[in-house]
């Protein structure tokens, strides 16, 4: 791999820039892998790198039916923060943080991690209740967490409406200072790259289409760039979860629904931080560029359209509008929707699965990119030996039949009441 | 928006309506403690046509099933839900 360097950049000044190389090989797929990774998004492709960096694995695909991070991991709005409730949550994206923050030396490549600071605003008692709890449930894992009173967050954030005849009251707010946001795409072609470069074939426009049964067991996809045998398979497809392990027979405590985010177009910088609320369902954040990205809630009914609806997005501004009536001066420039997985109790899905050689990455809802690096360390782990890493072991598929669900709000198989 | 066909109010604006639940996760009221346990957890989640549960929350308040392409959006049927209707 060719290293990327300010030095490399001040060579290239001078002979026109012609040393640069494509990041990552087009080869044709091979007959046979040890592993198969379905899908070519942020978690497919860190589970490739981890898997050759780590495990010292030589012989492993990534197949992605489109281009690599052209599913969620290039349309999400790069909240990067382990400020939950619950210890296997805590574990597994404190973990993730830890890699984030020296991610970019990690694979040579500039994802552009800003730990800017990810907020929680509350708007009532209850709220600021629900918030300290929350504070103290993470600083008492050893996570960072500050309960901030109304005149810290209108300091942090002085474009807020912090009038009491606003239409959210802001009494005070929950912050997590080494959260922030990141460059999506970078984080797919680092990892892309970074794999690459340890020989994991990286095959897109390849989609899986079934499974090759040998008995119980998987031995092979088949692609429609041919059949590809594999020792083992990882399915690894986010919103399309549900579709890729039905080809396999299985029935998943997943439904997939359509979420939507937004930007502006760009001004000076003039949102600080990482807007998010205990109550209301909508967050905000500047990106590098300066556009202000807006997210709200999934569209609450199933759906793998990959478009959403008007109603919904205009629910998540009103409610950024009546925060920040600043950005009402703003035009949009554009929306889009990505298919999310939302499982039945709002975690993850990592692990095995009943079909022997058949592995699960999946379920990450609204709010896996964060957990990106964690998610392929552990991947690889289980991957590589056939058994869960101690962050996932918490996260296997048969917690839903035992009853062992990590359910941070309660609301049990019904994604939609979440 | 989709334009949904209550059997009881005729065509209506989706934002009257509210999605509660696919046909499939309903457990009949015999079932076990296992198959229950099944059914409410696990979804055939299609990326094709399934049958849904809505109701006419802010109109007739009446629950139906829709009959929807999840990819597509089109509705091929919307019927009342009756005793019969659910498994
Ligand atoms: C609008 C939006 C906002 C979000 N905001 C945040 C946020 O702020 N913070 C956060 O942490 N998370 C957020 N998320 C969630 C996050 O984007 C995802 O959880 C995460 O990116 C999932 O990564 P992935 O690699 O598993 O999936 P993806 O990036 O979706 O990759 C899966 C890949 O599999 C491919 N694929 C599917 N079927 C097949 C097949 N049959 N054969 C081959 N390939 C296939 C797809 O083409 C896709 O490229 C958001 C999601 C959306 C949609
Ligand atoms: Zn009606």
């Amino acid at each position: 791999m060719n290293r990327y360097s300010a030095f490399g950049l001040l060579r290239g000044a001078l002979n026109g820039q012609k040393h640069w190389q494509p990041a990552w090989r087009d080869p044709e797929p091979k007959a046979h892998y040890d592993i198969v990774i379905i899908g070519g998004g942020g978690h497919g492709l860190a589970t490739a790198y981890y898997l050759a960096k780590v495990h010292g694995l030589k012989n492993i695909a990534v197949l992605e039916k489109g281009w690599i991070g052209g599913g969620n991991t290039g349309r999400n709005t790069t909240i990067v923060r382990s400020n939950y409730r619950q210890k296997p949550l805590h574990d597994l994206f404190e973990f993730g943080l830890k890699l984030w923050h020296n991610l970019s030396d990690e694979l040579n490549y500039n994802v552009m991690f800003s730990p800017r600071g990810a907020m929680f605003l509350g708007h009532s008692d209850a709220d600021m209740v629900k918030l300290a709890e929350r504070g103290d449930a993470m600083r008492c894992d050893g996570i960072d967490a500050d309960l901030m009173t109304r005149d810290e967050v209108a300091k942090l954030e002085p474009l807020l409406d912090m009038s009491r005849s606003a239409r959210f009251p802001i009494e005070g707010g929950l912050i997590q200072r080494r959260g922030g946001t990141a460059r999506h795409d970078a984080v797919a072609w680092g990892y892309a790259r970074g794999a690459d470069s340890f020989g994991v074939d990286i095959i897109q426009k390849c989609e899986v289409t079934g499974f090759v049964r040998d008995g119980d067991a998987v031995v092979g996809v088949e692609t429609t760039r041919g059949r590809i045998g594999a020792g083992r398979v990882g399915i690894c497809v986010a919103g399309h979860s549900g579709h890729v392990a039905g080809l396999a027979g299985l029935k998943l405590p997943v439904e997939s629904q359509t979420l939507q985010a937004m930007v502006t177009e760009g001004v000076k910088p003039m949102i600080n931080s990482v807007i998010m609320s205990q109550s209301l369902h909508c967050y905000i954040s500047q990106s590098d560029k300066g556009g202000i990205v807006f997210g709200g809630d999934p569209d609450n009914w199933p759906s793998y359209a990959q478009r959403g609806h008007p109603m919904v997005m205009e629910g998540a501004i009103a409610q950024g509008l009546a925060l920040v009536p600043a950005l009402s001066r703003l035009r949009m420039v554009r929306t889009w929707s990505g298919v999310t997985d939302m499982s039945f109790d709002g975690a993850p899905i990592i692990g095995e699965t009943p079909v022997r050689n058949l592995y699960l990455n999946g379920g990450w809802c609204y709010g896996g990119f964060k957990a990106t690096p964690a998610s392929g360390w552990t991947y690889a782990h289980t991957l590589a030996t056939g058994s869960p890493h101690a962050l996932n072991a918490p996260f296997a598929l048969e917690r839903f039949m035992r009853g062992a669900t990590i359910d941070e709000t309660g609301t049990g198989p019904m994604p939609n009441s979440r | 928006m989709m334009l949904i066909n209550c059997p009881h109010c005729g065509p209506r604006a989706q934002s009257e309506f509210v999605y509660e639940r696919t046909v499939d996760s309903v457990a009949p009221a015999g079932a076990s403690n296992d198959e229950a346990m099944q059914i409410l957890f696990t979804r055939s989640n299609p990326r094709g046509v399934d049958d849904e549960i809505w109701r006419h929350t802010f109109g007739c308040r009446a629950w139906m099933v829709v009959t929807r392409h999840r990819v597509t959006n089109e509705i091929s049927q919307v019927r009342a839900v009756g005793p019969e209707a659910l498994p």
